[in-house]
C-alpha cells in the first residue's frame, strides 16, 4: 500500500474519531484494523491533532502489546501462554509452533503468510491449550492441530 | 410449526466449533425440509460437553453434546428433533448433575436465553431491577446493594455499595459509571461468559449503577482479545438504546444513561482501576497513585463507580428480589455466589456457581472430576497469576475471602487452574517473575526491576549457584514488591513464587530433610 493511501486512511480515522474523550486510543484501533499496523507517520498526525506531543503518541503505541508498529503477514497467530493453557501442554506447543513456522515471537514467516505472537489467556481456559488466528479463537490445539491451521490459512490462500 | 434449537455463540464453544455446528444444523433442516428455529445461546458453561446443542420438546430442553459437524446428519437420522434417543443424548440439560448441583444467581440466564433476545431476557426476569430502580431514590439503590453484602467480584472485594455512596455523596456535574470488562487472568472466563451470553445482565446493571449514583454515561473497558464479546456487546447496547432501556430517559424514569465500549489494547495492567482509567482517557495505563479514590476523582477527573462485570451483573437481580435472598447466599462476610471457573488439567472443566463457602476438594473432584490426566493434582492456581499456588493438603478450606487470605491466599476473580504431577513449581514461580516483567507498566521500581531481577535469582537458584544466599535474596525481593510496589501487580506477584516455594520446595532443588 502507497504511503500516500495509508496517509489518507489515516487522516480519515483520525477525523472519525477526533472528537471523542480519551480518543487516541480508539483511533489507533481504527488504525491498525484498518492497516494492520500503526505506520510511523501516524504517530505526527496524531500528535497534532489531538495536540499531544510526538513522545506522548510514541509512548502510548508502545505500551501496549496489541498495537504493531511493523507490517505483520497476512494472518496473526498467537499462542497463549498462561497458565492455565500451560497446564495442560502450551509450553509444548510453543516450542514446536516456533520450530515449525521457522520463526519467534514478532517474527513472521518467509513467506509472509504468518506473524507469530505471544498472548497471555484469551479467556478459551476451560478448552486449553488456546490459539487465537486473526479474529477466530481454537481450542484443543495439540501440535498436529496447530499444524493443521496452518495448512489451512496456507491453502486458503493459494485458493484465493 | 418450527422446533427451536439452542446451539451456543459462547467464544469457547465456537473454539470447539459450535458455529459450524449451527450451519449444519441450518443446512439439514433445509435440506429435509423440516422448519427449524435456531437461537444462540451463551454455554452453560459444561465445556466438555461443548458444542452443546438443545432442543426444545414440550416444557423440556434436552441436550446432546458434544457435537460435531459431522455428527448433524445422524442426529437428524436420529429424529432429535423430537428428543430421541442418540449416543450424544443428555437428557433434560437442567438435570446434568454438574449444573443442577449450582446456585445460579448471577449465571441464572447464561447458557439459558438467546444472547441477543430483548424478549427472552425479559420474559426470564430481565429488567424488573431496573425498574424497581427507576421507582426508588439513588440513596434508597444504593442501600439495597450495601445491605446484599455484595463485594467487587473482580478481586480486591471492596463493599460494592460503600463505593457507590462515596460516588454519590460526591458532587459533580458529570458522573461516570466504568465496567473492568479488562478480565486478564488465566483461568478467568466468567466476565466473558456474561458479556457474551447474557449481555443484557450487564447493561441493566449499569443503568441501574447510573441511576443510583447519578452518572449518565458509562464505559465498558474490554480486552482486545474478546473480539466476539465486543460484537455482541455493541449489537446489545444499540437494541437497549431503540427500545428505551438505555438513552435520555431510562425505562420513563426521566433520567439519562448511555453506554459505551472501549476497547483495551492487551495490556493486564489495565484491569488495575486506575491504569483502567488512563487507558480509558487515551493514555498509557499507568497506575495512578491514591488518594485520591476514584469514587471521588476517577475518570476525566469525575466521580466514578469502577466495578467488575461479574459485580454489576449482580446488581439486576439483588434489585428484583431484594437485598436479604441474595445476602442469604454465602458465609461470614462473603455473601452472595460467584462463579468459579475451572481449568486447567481437570477433566471436566466450566463455570461452577455457588455460594462462598464450598471448598477446592468438591470443586475440583465432585464437579471437575479431578485431573484429565488421571494423575494426582499436585497444585492448584486459585485467583489468577497473582494468586498463590495451594497444594492438597489446603483444598478443604471453605473459600470465604477471609479465610483465604488468613492463609496468604486470594479468590481473586474466582479463577482456579489444576496442574498434575507433572508440573516443576520452580518454573512456574519464574514464569511468575517473566509475567511481572512483561506486564508491569512500570511506574514504581519494585515491579519494574524486581521482576526482572526475580527471573534472575531464581534463574541462578535453579543453577545451583550459591542457594542459600540466593533463597535470602529472592525473600529480600519479594518483601520489596510486596511492601514498595504502587498497585497490586508488583505486590501480589510474590504470592505465587512463595507459595511455590513454601509448598514445594524440592522443585527449587532445595533439601527439606534439613528443614526444621
Amino acid at each position: 500500500m502507497s504511503e500516500l493511501h495509508q496517509d489518507e486512511i489515516i487522516a480519515r480515522e483520525i477525523a472519525a474519531g477526533r472528537d471523542a474523550p480519551g480518543a487516541l486510543l480508539p483511533i489507533l484501533h481504527a488504525i491498525q484494523n484498518a492497516l494492520g499496523w500503526i505506520p510511523p507517520q501516524a504517530t505526527r498526525m496524531l500528535a497534532d491533532a489531538l495536540l499531544l506531543s510526538r513522545a506522548e503518541v510514541h509512548g502510548v503505541i508502545t505500551f501496549y502489546h496489541h498495537f504493531r508498529t511493523h507490517p505483520p503477514g497476512r494472518h496473526v497467530v498467537q499462542v497463549c501462554r498462561a497458565e492455565a493453557c500451560q497446564a495442560v501442554g502450551a509450553a509444548r506447543l510453543e516450542a514446536h509452533a516456533k520450530a515449525s513456522l521457522g520463526v519467534d515471537y514478532g517474527e513472521t514467516t518467509a513467506d509472509g503468510a504468518i506473524t507469530l505472537e505471544p498472548v497471555y489467556c484469551l479467556g478459551n481456559c476451560a478448552c486449553s491449550p488456546s490459539v487465537r488466528i486473526d479474529d477466530e479463537i481454537a481450542g484443543r490445539v495439540d501440535c498436529d492441530g496447530f499444524d493443521r491451521i496452518v495448512e489451512r490459512l496456507r491453502a486458503e490462500e493459494v485458493s484465493a | 410449526m418450527s422446533v427451536i434449537v439452542y446451539v451456543p455463540l459462547d467464544s469457547s464453544a465456537c473454539a470447539l466449533g459450535a458455529d459450524a455446528v449451527a450451519q449444519a444444523i441450518a443446512r439439514e433442516a433445509e435440506r429435509r425440509g423440516l422448519a427449524v428455529e435456531l437461537r444462540r445461546n451463551g454455554s452453560r458453561g459444561m465445556y466438555w460437553l461443548e458444542p452443546l446443542v438443545e432442543v426444545v420438546c414440550g416444557e423440556q430442553r434436552l441436550a446432546y453434546g458434544p457435537v460435531t459437524a459431522e455428527a448433524v446428519a445422524g442426529l437428524f437420522d436420529a429424529g432429535f428433533l423430537s428428543g430421541a434417543a442418540h449416543p450424544l443424548a443428555l437428557g433434560p440439560t437442567e438435570a446434568i448433575d454438574f449444573l443442577a448441583r449450582q446456585q445460579r444467581l448471577t449465571f441464572a440466564r447464561v447458557g439459558v436465553v438467546d444472547a441477543l433476545s430483548i424478549a427472552e431476557y425479559v420474559a426470564h426476569g430481565g429488567f424488573v431491577g431496573l425498574a424497581r430502580a427507576s421507582t426508588m431514590t439513588p440513596e434508597a439503590v444504593v442501600k439495597e446493594v450495601t445491605d446484599a453484602g455484595l463485594r467487587g467480584r473482580g478481586g480486591a472485594a471492596f463493599p460494592t455499595g460503600i463505593k457507590w455512596k462515596t460516588v454519590l455523596d460526591t458532587p459533580a456535574e458529570q458522573k461516570y459509571i466504568a465496567c473492568n470488562a479488562d478480565e486478564g487472568d488465566s483461568g478467568t472466563f466468567s466476565d466473558r461468559m456474561l458479556m457474551e451470553g447474557d449481555p443484557y445482565c450487564l447493561i441493566e446493571g449499569m443503568a441501574i449503577a447510573g441511576l443510583a449514583v447519578g452518572a449518565t454515561q458509562g464505559y465498558i473497558y474490554l480486552r482486545s482479545e474478546y473480539p466476539r464479546a465486543l460484537d455482541i456487546l455493541e449489537s446489545a447496547i444499540r437494541a437497549a438504546r431503540e427500545i428505551g432501556y438505555l438513552g435520555s430517559n431510562v425505562m420513563g424514569s426521566g433520567r439519562a444513561f448511555d453506554l459505551e465500549v472501549r476497547l483495551g489494547a492487551g495490556a493486564y495492567i489495565c484491569g488495575e482501576e486506575t491504569a483502567m482509567l488512563e487507558s480509558l482517557e487515551g493514555k498509557r495505563g499507568i497506575v495512578r497513585a491514591k488518594p485520591p479514590l476514584p469514587a471521588i476523582a476517577g475518570l476525566f477527573g469525575q466521580p466514578t463507580v469502577i466495578n467488575n462485570v461479574i459485580s454489576l451483573a449482580s446488581v439486576p437481580i439483588i434489585l428484583a428480589k431484594g437485598a436479604a435472598h441474595y445476602r442469604d447466599f454465602g458465609l461470614g462476610r462473603s455473601r452472595g455466589t460467584l462463579p468459579f471457573q475451572l481449568s486447567g488439567n481437570l477433566k471436566r472443566t466450566g463455570l461452577v456457581e455457588l455460594a462462598f463457602g464450598v471448598t477446592l476438594r468438591e470443586l475440583l473432584f465432585d464437579y471437575a472430576g479431578g485431573s484429565a490426566s488421571g494423575r494426582p493434582i499436585r497444585a492448584v492456581q486459585v485467583g489468577g497469576p497473582l494468586g498463590a499456588y495451594l497444594p492438597e493438603d489446603q483444598f478443604d478450606t471453605p473459600l470465604d475471602y477471609e479465610q483465604y487470605a488468613a492463609m496468604g491466599a486470594m479468590i481473586g476473580h474466582g479463577g482456579i487452574v489444576a496442574f498434575d504431577d507433572s508440573v516443576d513449581m520452580a518454573q512456574m514461580a519464574r514464569y511468575a517473575m517473566e509475567f511481572c516483567a512483561v506486564e508491569s507498566c512500570g511506574k514504581c521500581t519494585p515491579c519494574r526491576i524486581g521482576s526482572t531481577r526475580g527471573v534472575e535469582v531464581i534463574d541462578r537458584l535453579l543453577a545451583g549457584d550459591d542457594r542459600g544466599r540466593q533463597l535470602a535474596l529472592l525473600e529480600s525481593l519479594c518483601d520489596t514488591m510486596e511492601k514498595g510496589s504502587l498497585c497490586a501487580m508488583g505486590g501480589m506477584t510474590p504470592y505465587p513464587v512463595r507459595s511455590a516455594l513454601k509448598y514445594f520446595p524440592r522443585d527449587f532443588g532445595i533439601d527439606t530433610s534439613r528443614a526444621a
